[in-house]
């Protein structure tokens, strides 16, 4: 059944019980990402250390695939370095441009995989990619500010 | 009731998994009967040619099929025919108003600093940013009445919002998310106290009910035809013809001049003035064809159908314990849009469950956030009826939220 493919066990589980909820008290950024077309948000914070994603921890409202991608998003790329977390955004950003024709990479993308579900439905690739573009969007921030200051 | 539901084609399209298709979203869009569908055609078959323009035969039929849609939308609304204007959506309806109370053109309308516009907050954004953003502009002051738990319009303080300094009110016939219908007598009359002009957002009472704007007593209205049966990118602006006399018109271009010099230009009267550019007009005929569909069936058979519904669904939800409905938990006062929330079910994961089952609803703040905020949630799910319902699709919409809550484990 198509519903039993898109909400998989590994997505509930995260939805249920998600990883790195609850933003840490520092941070070297702290970004704020809105889906308008439902409301849903997501506030994330990153800390970046010698070149590596220290931590990333994140609140937000929203559907079971918004909370369950983010908590996978920050269990995957913490401890990565930063340029190898990218690549695993760029591929998880892939999969979800696939329209169901990719079922993902797992030694890459690991537990996101459950998610290749949902590129079938693109009303929903949005809330899938919305903690993965706050971290992003963070990671840009932080290197940006690097740069300036040098 | 039961027959109209032949002359929509796409009521019996196989859904996901071979679900047949339950529409409850009609608040967002209606779905269009074959005879609409054929207006349009035959419009561009036998009779396509700018209207307006031309001295040709079907320049003359394309003007003749255009102003008469203009008449019978009119009437339909109990409006004179020249202070009845095409837009292409209600949303340019009220960005129009709005922009000419912005203007100083339009000399006593045009807002300044220490004028108030009022709103509500279970305003659509169409009805609330323009006013919003006029305010910015002139300097003007927004208030906007409040709302009550059960989702109604909080009156009380009625007289200190709408006070000496109000130059506009603006309020919507019926939320497109509670379905509440609001009580204009006292708002009306209140603002007339005062001198202030009421606009009505009507996309959700056209479409369902009687309206009649001289009965209403408001001063502008605005509905679209798409969610009125009719076609996309068109709708309506009425407005008294010595409140339109009075506005700067908004766009520029053919059509709407009186006279043009390469230094200067004058406007037609209402409502061409508002008019620029080749209008829609395959849409403005598909519209009348709508509203003449609407007026066989009665617009009271219509509501009643609605309203029927609506108890049932009522009844039915209100049986399904995790869930809470936002608005009017009765049938006081309401129309047949419902929303709810489901405990431990985000909406759209409530409407993804559904769309299983063929069951089409919208999911989300529905254009309202200010509204989600008062009621403290980031969306909701709603269903919104329309004509071609049944009581069996609101059956299955009960029976697919149960499922939701099986499937997500919350009951």
């Amino acid at each position: 059944m198509e519903l039993e493919s898109l909400y998989q066990e590994v997505i509930l589980d995260h939805y249920k019980n998600p990883h790195h909820k609850g933003l840490s008290a520092e941070s070297d950024i702290q970004v704020h990402h809105v889906n308008p077309s439902c409301g849903d948000e997501i506030t994330l914070n990153l800390v970046l250390r010698d070149g590596g994603v220290q931590s990333v921890t994140w609140n937000g409202v929203g559907c079971s695939i918004s909370q369950a991608s983010s908590s996978i998003m920050s269990e995957l790329v913490t401890g990565k370095p930063v340029d190898e977390a990218m690549r695993v955004l760029e591929s998880f950003s892939e999969l979800m441009a696939s329209k169901g024709s990719q079922s993902g990479d797992e030694e890459v993308l690991e537990d996101a995989v459950a998610l290749a579900g949902v590129s079938k439905f693109p009303a929903r690739v949005k809330c899938a990619l919305l903690g993965w573009m706050a971290f992003k969007d963070a990671v840009v921030q932080v290197n940006g500010r690097e740069e300036d200051a040098r | 009731m039961e027959r109209v539901r032949e002359d929509f084609p796409i009521l019996s399209k196989v859904m996901r998994q071979g679900a047949s298709l339950k529409y409850l979203d009609s608040g967002a869009t209606s779905q269009k009967p074959i005879q609409v569908l054929d207006a349009e055609r035959r419009f561009y078959t036998e009779s396509n040619a700018a209207v307006h323009r031309g001295s040709h035969l079907l320049a003359e039929q394309a003007s003749e099929a255009f102003e008469s849609a203009r008449q019978i939308i009119a009437s339909f609304i109990g409006a004179e025919v020249d202070e009845t204007i095409f837009t292409k959506s209600a949303t340019e309806a009220l960005n129009a108003i709005a922009y000419s109370f912005g203007n100083p053109g339009s000399g006593r309308l045009c807002l300044k600093p220490g004028d108030k516009v009022v709103v509500s907050e279970m305003e659509h954004h169409a009805n609330l940013i323009p006013w919003q953003q006029l305010c910015k502009r002139t300097g003007a002051t927004l208030a906007w009445f409040p709302i009550t738990k059960d989702g109604r319009l909080d009156l009380s303080n009625l007289d200190e919002i709408v006070d000496a300094s109000t130059k506009v009110v603006a309020i919507t016939h019926q939320s497109n998310v509670l379905g509440t219908i609001n009580p204009l007598e006292a708002i009306v009359e209140r603002a007339h106290a005062v001198g202030a002009v009421v606009v009505l957002d009507a996309c959700q009472s056209v479409p369902h009910m009687s309206v009649d704007v001289k009965q209403l007593g408001v001063d502008f209205l605005a509905f679209s035809g798409h969610k009125a049966l009719g076609p996309t990118g068109i709708g309506i602006l009425w407005g008294r013809a010595e409140l339109l006399d009075l506005m700067e018109p908004y766009l520029f271009g053919g059509s709407m001049i009186e006279s043009v010099t390469m230094e200067n230009a004058t406007w037609a009267s209402a409502p061409r003035k508002f008019e620029a550019g080749v209008p829609n007009m395959a849409q403005a005929v598909g519209l009348a064809a709508a509203v003449n569909y609407m007026s066989d069936l009665g617009m009271d058979s219509i509501h009643k159908h609605e309203l029927a519904l609506t108890e049932h669904a009522l009844n039915a939800l209100n049986e399904i314990s995790g869930l809470t409905i936002i608005g009017p938990n009765s049938m006081e006062s309401r129309g047949g849009t419902i929303s709810f929330t489901i405990e431990g079910i985000h909406p759209h994961d409530v409407g993804q469950v559904l769309d299983q089952d063929g069951i089409a609803v919208r999911t989300g703040h529905h254009c309202a956030w200010p509204l989600m905020r008062r009621f403290g949630v980031s969306g909701t799910t709603r269903a919104s009826f329309y004509l071609y319902n049944t009581i069996a699709e609101i059956d299955a919409l009960a029976e697919g939220i149960k499922n939701a809550q099986k499937f997500f484990k919350v009951n």
